[in-house]
């Protein structure tokens, strides 16, 4: 049996008293795509905080190659290799567009991301790369907030909600890079509320619904139906 | 003349109180941390100085070298040990915790060293000066305390932004829990912080040592001057300190020359009025 890349084993976590998830049961192999999908508040951002070490679990709910990592800081999960795009871009806005980028490259993992690597991926990041970040459009913010992950050489890339706010042509040109970053060995979980975008991209497919998850699946295999109940807790027609 | 006199000695004295300011300035751009022990720790490492200086039998200016890494180390384990754990949203515990260090040091150093006046005494320097006119004349140790202020915030300055940790500096001050998605460890870089800080404060203390007379219970003072020199200038902004710090002092200079006595009033007169006018400050960094 293969080890998992990531997994989670009955993951639940809180804010404070309010409880957001309840029990995930989540795996993910190497090179995968996976997708995951939920209306607002479902506890998508939730699962991708606590996988991060943003929101502290219980140290065996979370492993990595096998060895837990619930507990552990932000830093240090950085550090292995799980690298997350946020949402709303959080770029740092003192920083110029190259200076975010090389904030990616601190947890000093090697690979074959770089500076160089990034700017052939984004060129237009190149031509702006002393400006400011907050100088950029919503696009170019989000073009840097992949970069920046990039840089740090991740084994599994989290992207939480990268369509969000942007124009649909910009999303487009977004779902056209992902492949090019899969195609380099880099694992890929999307959260992603545009329902289509998400099945076109993925291999696996995960419904989350009040922090528990409704439906899981090959993409190709899950049905409109399945899909509409798992996401909005209503039978089709209803 | 006298006038003229007044602006130049208040723009010297000026820099003293900037580089009280700067470390003050520097923790709060990176952290969000108002440290109320900031004076206390400044008078702290005056009477290390005063040990150094006194034991080794040393210059007060060759001190330096010993009282700066010191306090570094020490800025860097209280961060490390105390401040970190209480550091949150909410601002509270912090104000609380270091009032509490300010009074620890204030007790401990009255306990150690009593009550009575100390001084760091720099030999010739005390009273060397260089002549501008036949009516105007400078002291050479506050011209080098200025000198020192405009070298520290230009030194600051270039490690903000010009170094890789400069760098972790800045995107931490922006977002602090990102930083940490980056493989950074955010409790190293405050402690980093807190000793840049103190060893900027160190480095005060000793120009303050030889200017002034100082004892356990001047640290709230030089307090107050360091936050009226960071507000006026705006919270995390530098040369904002410096500008501040130099308002300050002429501000105090110029209100001496009218009547001796409202040397300290008039500082504090012209802090209130920039308040204000300018709530943010003359040339605000931050955004919160």
């Amino acid at each position: 049996m293969r080890t998992s890349l990531l997994s989670t084993d009955n993951l639940i976590a809180h804010y404070g008293d309010f409880q957001a998830l309840f029990g995930i049961n989540f795996d993910i192999q190497e090179s995968e795509k996976i997708a995951i999908i939920g209306a607002n508040g479902s506890g998508k951002s939730t699962f991708l905080k606590s996988i991060t070490g943003l929101l502290k679990n219980n140290h065996e709910s979370i492993k990595y190659n096998g060895n837990p990592i619930g507990k552990s800081n932000p830093d240090v999960i950085a550090k292995l290799g799980i690298s997350l795009v946020p949402e709303g871009r959080q770029l740092f806005q003192s920083l110029s567009v190259e200076e975010n980028l090389m904030m990616g490259g601190l947890s000093m993992r090697t690979g074959h991301w770089n500076l160089e690597r990034i700017y052939e991926l984004f060129p237009i990041l190149k031509e702006r790369s002393n400006q400011n970040s907050t100088e950029l459009s919503g696009g170019q913010q989000q073009m840097v907030a992949i970069g920046r992950a990039l840089m740090s050489n991740p084994s599994i890339l989290l992207c939480d909600e990268l369509s969000l706010g942007l124009a649909p042509i910009v999303i487009k040109d977004i779902y056209k890079i992902l492949p090019k970053i899969c195609d380099e060995g880099v694992t890929v979980v999307i959260v992603e509320q545009d329902i289509k975008q998400a099945i076109n991209f993925s291999d696996r497919v995960y419904c989350f619904q009040e922090g528990n998850i409704s439906l899981q699946g090959d993409s190709e295999k899950l049905t409109q139906a399945e899909i509409k109940q798992a996401y909005f807790g209503i039978e089709e027609g209803v | 003349m006298s006038w003229i006199d007044a602006i130049l000695q208040g723009t010297l004295l000026g820099g003293q109180y900037a580089l009280f300011a700067a470390g003050l300035s520097l923790i709060f751009g990176v952290m969000r941390l108002v440290n109320i022990a900031h004076g206390d720790l400044i008078v702290l490492s005056a009477f290390i100085a005063l040990v150094c200086v006194e034991s080794l039998n040393l210059h007060p200016l060759l001190s330096i070298f010993i009282v700066c890494p010191i306090m570094f180390c020490f800025g860097y384990a209280l961060q490390k040990v105390i401040l970190n754990q209480i550091l949150g949203k909410d601002i509270l515990p912090v104000i609380l915790v270091t009032f509490g260090i300010s009074i620890i040091i204030q007790n401990v150093l009255f306990e150690i060293f009593s009550a009575d006046s100390q001084r760091l005494l720099s030999g010739e320097l005390d009273t060397l000066s260089l002549k501008l006119s036949d009516t105007l004349s400078i002291g050479w140790l506050p011209l080098i305390a200025f000198l020192a202020s405009i070298a520290v915030i230009t030194s600051l300055q270039f490690f903000f932004y010009k170094t890789k940790t400069g760098m972790v500096f800045r995107a931490t001050s922006d977002n602090s829990e990102v930083v940490e998605l980056m493989g950074v460890n955010r409790n190293h870089v405050f402690a980093l912080a807190m000793g840049v800080a103190l060893a900027v404060a160190a480095l005060a203390a000793i120009f303050m040592g030889m200017r002034t007379n100082f004892d356990p219970s001047v640290g709230p003072a030089r307090l107050i001057y360091a936050f009226e020199a960071v507000i006026i200038g705006g919270l995390g902004s530098l040369w904002g300190t410096l500008a501040g710090g130099i308002i300050i002092g002429v501000s105090q200079a110029i209100g001496a020359n009218i009547n001796p006595g409202w040397q300290v009033l008039s500082g504090h007169l012209v802090f209130l009025f920039i308040l204000a006018i300018k709530p943010n400050g003359l040339f605000p960094k931050t955004k919160d």
